[in-house]
């Protein structure tokens, strides 16, 4: 074989502790290499086409580039081999930024080093052979799991295209948190003003099947051709009859039921419409608080339901749908804030979490709009914010900042003045962080035209006196002890991922960080891809977002899928494993523990068996290849012998 | 820098520790290992200069032969690390793995290899700093032990298995 080897400088990134002149020429001393050079970005322009003109000049037949991660450019090198006639898998690269130049600095060690990861590369190279993919069909359909504002942005965005959309929400509603919201900033304009519409938009719009209620119970196949399994959940109401008039929840006798929309400030009945804005606007039983299904006599919504809806002895159904992309908009969570306990969330019925005040501000919400006390439905005078609850704290797991807090306060601050002009707003912040377009300016109205009071500090306990309470913390800036009186206390509980974001994840088969959030494939350049081909990340799911950034992402997710569903076809992986049926004892080992159902028995002439790889199917784990007592079946690109040809060079 | 023999390693904040004569060798999965050894670049966390990877699709690819052939055929040590259990890009190739790395580790003795030469761990795509804490870690092990002493030096061809495939 015929082996040019090209080292990039990457400016000074690689050729500051790797002399990568020096690794060029002692590349050319290794087995088949017959052409290495050094070059300033190889990945430019210029750079790509020195090795197109080399592949030419030279008759190279296999290329190795020294360079960054083959996971940041292995597919930009390839294309450029391929463009110069060679096969795109009669390339390999020699990752020596990341993981020589960045790590060390002594450069005689580094070059050795890359010298070895060089020599390994020619020597897999050696072994590497042209693979070929085939095609397979793309189905037009895309799933978006997770109906908050981010989901229904890609929804809309590729129903628009004219794509068959297939949403999938766990809760009864669609439009998540934002639902919840009151106002939003930094523009204060009305949240179900703005959401209502998209969400009237979902329910309307012939390309989107929506299951609200549901669960993916399952997912199977891959890019363009997914098959998922989705748990309808049983809500006793038939939903193809149920008008959403209300009539049941107004007669149904249990009142305790939980009032998960009102995050707790309210009751509900075990029938229950969540909001009058609600889509789908229909109602479900709580199935812990229905007398009727509890076993006691009751049965009044069904009497009272003009259309017959209500069912008690409905199941959870499965229904299967086949999709050709995935794009996951499962949100975020809010921190627990009985967690400091010192700040008495949970225990004393005034201090609530922002969402919670939300519910308070809104119309919608359990006072009307109202701004009251939950313990005695008294107009608080005196209201205290507490930022970074659950934000920034390595001592309770949750180091990183949630984005939006301080500028909910900020919000929210400001609504409690317009509400109620005579009451005084106190923040205890951390650092107030404000980046967005027009956020920091917000910030500042709050404190400077609605007189917010902004103290800098760390609040240490939270106690009640009489009906009020007292909050005592630290001014960091005066250098005192502080010491507020109020009504009501207000904790900006922070974000965390989605609960059941690990179990969702490994049905999609995508990665998350230690903290839940899924992660993207690259965290500049393709922030809304995952790792798994065909599946897209919208939204907080990602990792905390306000509403204009889980908006872009939604529309950028969407506009991922509307381009892979341009084509037709998609390429396959041709990085499959494939048996030597000379070789195959038939033991069956492989078909027991690949874990996509990829090999099946063939028959050949005289009804011997043979394990055969389905190539579609197979995801290219290699599982097989390291189980097969005889090694006869091998995967492609990473065989025995490839993998130990890198291995014999550093033992040489 | 002159080249004789193993020398000690730096402290992990430095950066230099020069390795002529340790070889390890680490398989790194491709979507989380290698990923978070790329994060570790990415962030410019020091490490020391040894390592050399290879990448695999996924620890579940490992087959044990290679973590042998390594440290029977000359290399000093053996890091494998792939994606945390449940966060496997394939479902379950470590599940596959973690057993039979296992079951492997209870041969090494056999093999007169101390099992302290091999090591196999998770690291994540994000977590770079555990990436340098793991590599740190398992290459001042290494250099605390020395050179492999069970090396058998090998010619070139017999190194390979044969499948007839390419
Ligand atoms: C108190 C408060 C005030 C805020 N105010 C503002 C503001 O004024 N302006 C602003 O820009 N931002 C504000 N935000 C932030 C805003 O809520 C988020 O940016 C936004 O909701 C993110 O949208 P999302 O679609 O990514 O996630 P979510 O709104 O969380 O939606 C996710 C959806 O996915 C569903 N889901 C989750 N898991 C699954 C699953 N496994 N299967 C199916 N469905 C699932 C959920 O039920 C939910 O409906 C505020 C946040 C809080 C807490
Ligand atoms: S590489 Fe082997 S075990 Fe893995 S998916 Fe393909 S056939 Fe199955
Ligand atoms: S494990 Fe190997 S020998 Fe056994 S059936 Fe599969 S390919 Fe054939």
């Amino acid at each position: 074989m015929r082996i040019g080897v090209f080292v990039c400088s990457c400016g000074t990134n690689i050729a500051g502790t790797v002399d990568t002149k020096r690794v060029a020429s002692e590349a050319l001393s290794f087995a088949d290499v017959v052409y290495a050079t050094n070059y300033m970005y190889t990945c430019s322009e210029p750079g790509q086409q020195e090795i197109q003109k080399a592949i030419t000049e030279h008759g190279l037949q296999g290329v190795v580039v020294a360079a960054c991660s083959p996971r940041m450019h292995e597919p930009t090198f390839r294309r450029a081999v391929e463009k110069a006639g060679l096969n795109r898998y009669m390339f390999e690269m020699a990752n020596i930024r990341e993981h020589v130049s960045w790590i060390g600095t002594d450069k005689e060690a580094n070059t050795r080093k890359a010298l070895d990861l060089v020599r390994m590369a020619v020597a897999k190279l050696r072994f590497n052979a042209p693979l070929f993919s085939s095609k397979a069909p793309v189905n037009k359909r895309l799933l978006v799991i997770g109906g908050g504002v981010a989901g229904i942005q890609a929804a809309l965005d590729c129903a628009e295209g004219g794509m068959d959309v297939v949403m999938v929400e766990r809760k009864q509603y669609i439009g998540g948190k934002m639902a919840k919201l009151d106002k939003t900033f930094p523009t204060i304009d009305c949240s179900s003003c703005i959401l209502g519409p998209k969400m009237v938009d979902v329910s309307q719009n012939e390309k989107i099947t929506l299951y609200a209620a549901s669960q993916i119970e399952s997912i199977n196949g891959y890019i363009g051709n997914f098959t998922v399994d989705i748990r309808k959940k049983a809500t006793y109401v038939n939903w193809d009859a149920c008008t959403g008039c209300g009539a049941c929840v107004e007669k149904c006798p249990s009142k305790k039921a939980e009032d998960y929309f009102n995050e707790g400030l309210g009751q509900a009945r075990a029938i229950n419409i969540p909001f009058p804005q609600a889509i789908p606007k229909k109602a479900a039983i709580d199935a812990q608080f229905c007398r009727q299904l509890n076993g006691k006599k009751c049965g009044v919504c069904a009497k009272i339901c003009p259309v017959k809806a209500i069912d008690f002895e409905m199941k959870d159904t499965i229904v299967t749908e086949k999709v050709g992309a995935i794009i996951v908009a499962t949100g975020y969570d809010l921190f627990d804030y009985s967690v400091y306990g010192e700040y008495g969330g949970g225990r004393y019925p005034d201090v609530i979490s922002g969402i919670q005040y939300e519910r308070i501000l809104s119309a919608s919400g359990p006072f009307g709009g109202h701004i009251r006390r939950p313990s005695d439905g008294r107009e608080p005078k005196d209201i205290v914010f507490i930022s970074c609850v659950g934000s920034r704290d390595a001592s309770v797991g949750r180091p990183y900042c949630s984005g939006i807090c301080c500028m909910y306060i900020a919000k929210q601050a400001i609504l409690t003045k317009d509400h109620m002009p005579e009451s005084n707003s106190y923040v205890f912040y951390m650092d107030i962080r404000s980046p967005g377009k027009n956020y920091d300016e917000f910030v500042r109205r709050a404190q400077e035209e609605y007189g917010v009071q902004y103290i800098r500090g760390r609040v240490g306990k939270i106690y009640q006196r009489g009906d009020r309470m007292v909050v005592q913390g630290a001014d960091t800036l005066l250098g005192v002890q502080v010491e507020v009186e109020a009504d009501l206390v207000v904790l900006a509980t922070g974000v965390e991922s989605s609960s059941g974001a690990g179990e969702l994840a490994e049905k999609l088969r995508i990665s998350y960080d230690q903290y839940g959030f899924y992660m993207e494939s690259h965290p500049k350049l393709r922030p809304v891809e995952t790792n798994t081909a065909g599946v897209y990340l919208a939204g907080a799911c990602q990792g905390p977002k306000d509403i204009p950034s889980s908006v872009a992402q939604g529309s950028a997710a969407a506009s991922k899928v509307q381009s892979l569903f341009a084509h037709d076809t998609i390429e396959t992986n041709p990085q499959v494993a494939l048996v030597n049926e000379r070789n195959c004892i038939a033991c069956g080992k492989c078909i027991q523990v690949c874990p996509f159902g990829a090999i099946q028995w063939k028959e050949l002439r005289g009804g011997i068996k043979k394990a055969e790889v389905l190539q579609t199917v197979c995801q290219g784990c290699g599982v097989c290849n390291a189980t097969c007592p005889p090694k006869a079946i091998q995967l492609q690109h990473a065989t025995d012998n490839q993998i130990l040809a890198e291995v014999n060079e550093l033992c040489a | 820098m002159t080249d004789e023999g193993p020398r000690s390693i730096a402290p992990a904040d430095g950066t230099a520790a020069d390795t002529q004569g340790i070889k390890i060798v680490g398989f790194l999965c491709n979507w989380c290992s290698y990923g978070g050894a790329d994060t570790a670049g990415v962030c410019r966390f020091k490490q020391p200069t040894d390592l050399r990877v290879v990448r695999i699709p996924c620890t579940g690819r490992m087959d044990p032969l290679f973590i042998a052939k390594s440290l029977i055929y000359g290399v000093d040590g053996v890091l494998v690390s792939g994606c945390h259990p449940r966060d496997c890009h394939y479902a379950v190739g470590n599940f596959y793995a973690r057993r039979r790395m296992e079951a492997f580790k209870a041969f090494l003795p056999f093999m007169g290899i101390d099992t302290r030469r091999f090591k196999y761990t998770w690291v994540s795509a994000s977590e770079g700093q555990q990436w340098q804490k793991v590599v740190t870690e398992f290459s001042e092990q290494i250099h605390e032990l020395g050179p492999n002493p069970g090396v058998r030096r090998q010619t070139g061809e017999n190194s390979k298995v044969s499948t007839g495939l390419r």
